[in-house]
């Protein structure tokens, strides 16, 4: 399957990313690759088979409502790119 | 309403988000606590750091189970989360995890008493999600700071079918089920702190007509109060629209409150493209008949059920019995007292009164830690004459809500109960009499009603402990002797 120019340029704005010219070139051949690649499973007749979720086949794995913390909040701001005492810090958001 | 000659009415649906007051998040062990300081309540779980998975906390999906219940709504017995994709900082993984085709709890709804009758309010759905966290935008900067200490709290999403058509209707399904998921141990339902946030989707078609108009959404209140006026603000806006000809448009708007009206939001998201799709890191859920039935028999009485109870059991008044049950814990703490064989109408008139007075004045006096059997036998001492009534609520429920001390020693060791012995009374009688012979004249004058005011001096002598019904007649009948 081909991707077009403008999927490749909507998929980009959704996830906030800025793809120079040859980035979305190299964008619409890979994917089209992952695509035709995908499109193999097309092949096999799926008919009256439940859609798989989970590929572990599991159900019901939960926890019970225990609350603990792992981390300190200087662990947590740690890897951010910024941030100051208290918070992280993002390029400003305006709704 | 009539715009240009035709009859219209407003069509209204909601989407209440109701933060459930779990230990822990959702999906990881982070506490869920409000007002704590930015950031300390989360891990690498809610960070969504790389290589973290999910696991769904049981609490949720007992407490979305309750509600579905209470609502009479169909439970899901196999669902999963879907991915909400969608770019912002408040939601570090780049998606919400919601269940978009399977919401656990479908149809259903509530009666609802207005002042034209009952009003059925039927849902939508009820489903599960995160929510996310806070951004904090600093005027003049060109930053945000984030806090993600709410990312990944619990939160049932109610979403009603759009069928009511007055703000007043709203606002009393709003309430209803503000105390319905309190009764329910489900949630706060706070909706000054957020923990139950209501959207409006607001739109007016001519009366009669199947097809519904341009729809907007109305978020930003944090009150019933305010949710009732952006409505009110909302419908007359499209009304002025379709009278000046004009059309409305399908948008988000927030309630601005000091200008009482709605304006646009900047879009977050041009192209609203959340391609929704299953989550594979969590497990497919299934709830077995005997998880249902063990949270359907362990379902309190309903409030509604619980206040009609009161009225025809106890013969209490409409009024008071909706008072008692607006808290579970009052309810409970009331039908205890009664077990003390005390009149439930005297019962209600004190809980109603001077107990919650009290406790509204003393914001540290709880009521789990007041001792209901003392409480009776003070109401007890009062009917029975022991105590004068006044006297009780006065001098001696403090004491006996704050302490639970015996309210019969309380009275003894404070000298109040009421002195039968006559020879006492008589004195404090005829001293009130020679203390003040203008009265006495007036009253042999004809002023009969200042019998009350003796009565008033002999209680003030007796500090209230003379009893009022001997004390009247012993009055008269020396007035009449002088």
């Amino acid at each position: 399957m081909k991707i077009n120019k403008e999927t490749v340029r909507k998929i980009a704005h959704l996830a906030r990313l800025e793809l120079n010219e040859s980035q979305e070139e190299s964008m619409i051949s890979e994917l089209s690759e992952i695509l035709d690649w995908v499109e193999k499973l097309n092949e096999l007749d799926t008919e009256g088979v439940e859609p798989l979720i989970n590929i572990s086949g599991e159900v019901n794995r939960w926890r019970e409502d225990e609350a603990k913390l792992t981390i300190s909040h200087k662990e947590a701001l740690k890897n951010a790119p910024e941030h100051d005492d208290d918070f992280f810090i993002v390029p400003k958001v305006v709704e | 309403m009539e715009i240009s000659g035709q009859q219209y009415e407003p069509v209204i649906g909601l989407e209440v988000h109701v933060q459930l007051n779990t230990k822990s998040k959702i999906f990881c062990d982070d506490p869920v606590k409000y007002g704590a300081d930015p950031n300390t309540l989360v891990s690498p779980v809610s960070l969504a750091h790389p290589g973290t998975l999910p696991v769904v906390n049981r609490a949720v999906l007992g407490k979305a189970v309750k509600l579905g219940l209470a609502l009479e709504c169909k439970i899901a017995q196999k669902m999963y989360f879907d991915r909400k994709n969608y770019f912002y900082p408040d939601s570090p993984k780049g998606y919400q995890l919601t269940q978009d085709r399977t919401p656990v709890c479908k149809g259903g709804g509530v009666n609802i008493k207005t002042e034209s009758g009952d009003k059925f309010v039927s849902l939508d759905k009820i489903h599960m999600e995160e929510d996310a966290g806070k951004s904090i935008h600093v005027e003049g900067e060109d930053f945000s700071k984030i806090d993600l200490n709410r990312a990944g709290t619990p939160l049932l999403e109610v979403v009603t079918n759009p069928c009511m058509s007055t703000s007043a209707e709203v606002a009393l399904f709003l309430n209803y089920l503000r105390r319905l998921v309190r009764w329910l141990d489900i949630s706060d339902a706070n909706m000054e702190e957020g923990s139950l946030r209501c959207d409006a989707n607001v739109s007016i078609k001519p009366v009669g007509s199947e097809k519904l108009g341009n729809k907007v959404e109305i978020k930003n209140m944090n009150s019933v109060r305010n949710v009732q006026k952006a409505i009110n603000a909302e419908i007359k806006r499209q009304a002025e629209l379709i009278r000046s000809g004009e059309t409305v448009i399908s948008e988000t708007r927030l309630y601005d409150l000091e200008k009482n009206q709605t304006r646009a939001m900047r879009t977050k998201e041009a192209l609203n493209d959340y391609r929704y799709f299953p989550d594979p890191d969590l497990s497919e859920i299934e709830l077995s008949d005997s998880f249902i039935n063990e949270i359907k028999s362990a379902m309190p009485e309903l409030p509604e059920e619980r206040e009609q109870r009161f009225i025809n059991e106890y013969g209490i008044e409409l009024e008071k019995a909706r008072i008692i049950c607006e808290e579970i814990s009052q309810a409970k703490f009331f039908e205890s007292m009664l077990k003390e064989n005390i009149d439930p109408k005297v019962a209600s008139n004190w809980f109603v009164g001077p107990v919650k007075g009290f406790i509204n004045q003393n914001s540290e006096i709880k009521l789990e830690n007041i001792n209901p059997k003392a409480l009776s036998s003070l109401i007890e001492l009062s009917t029975s004459g022991k105590v004068n009534q006044h006297v009780a609520v006065r001098e001696l429920l403090p004491e006996v809500m704050v302490n639970g001390t015996k309210p019969e020693k309380l009275a003894a060791e404070k000298g109040l109960l009421i002195e039968s012995d006559e020879n006492e009374l008589l004195d404090w009688v005829n001293e009130a009499i020679s203390q003040n012979p203008e009265k006495v004249t007036a009253w042999k004058n004809g002023k009969k009603g200042l019998s009350k005011f003796f009565m008033g001096e002999v209680m003030k002598k007796s500090k209230g402990k003379a009893d009022p019904r001997q004390t009247i007649s012993l009055i008269e009948e020396q007035l009449k002797n002088q």
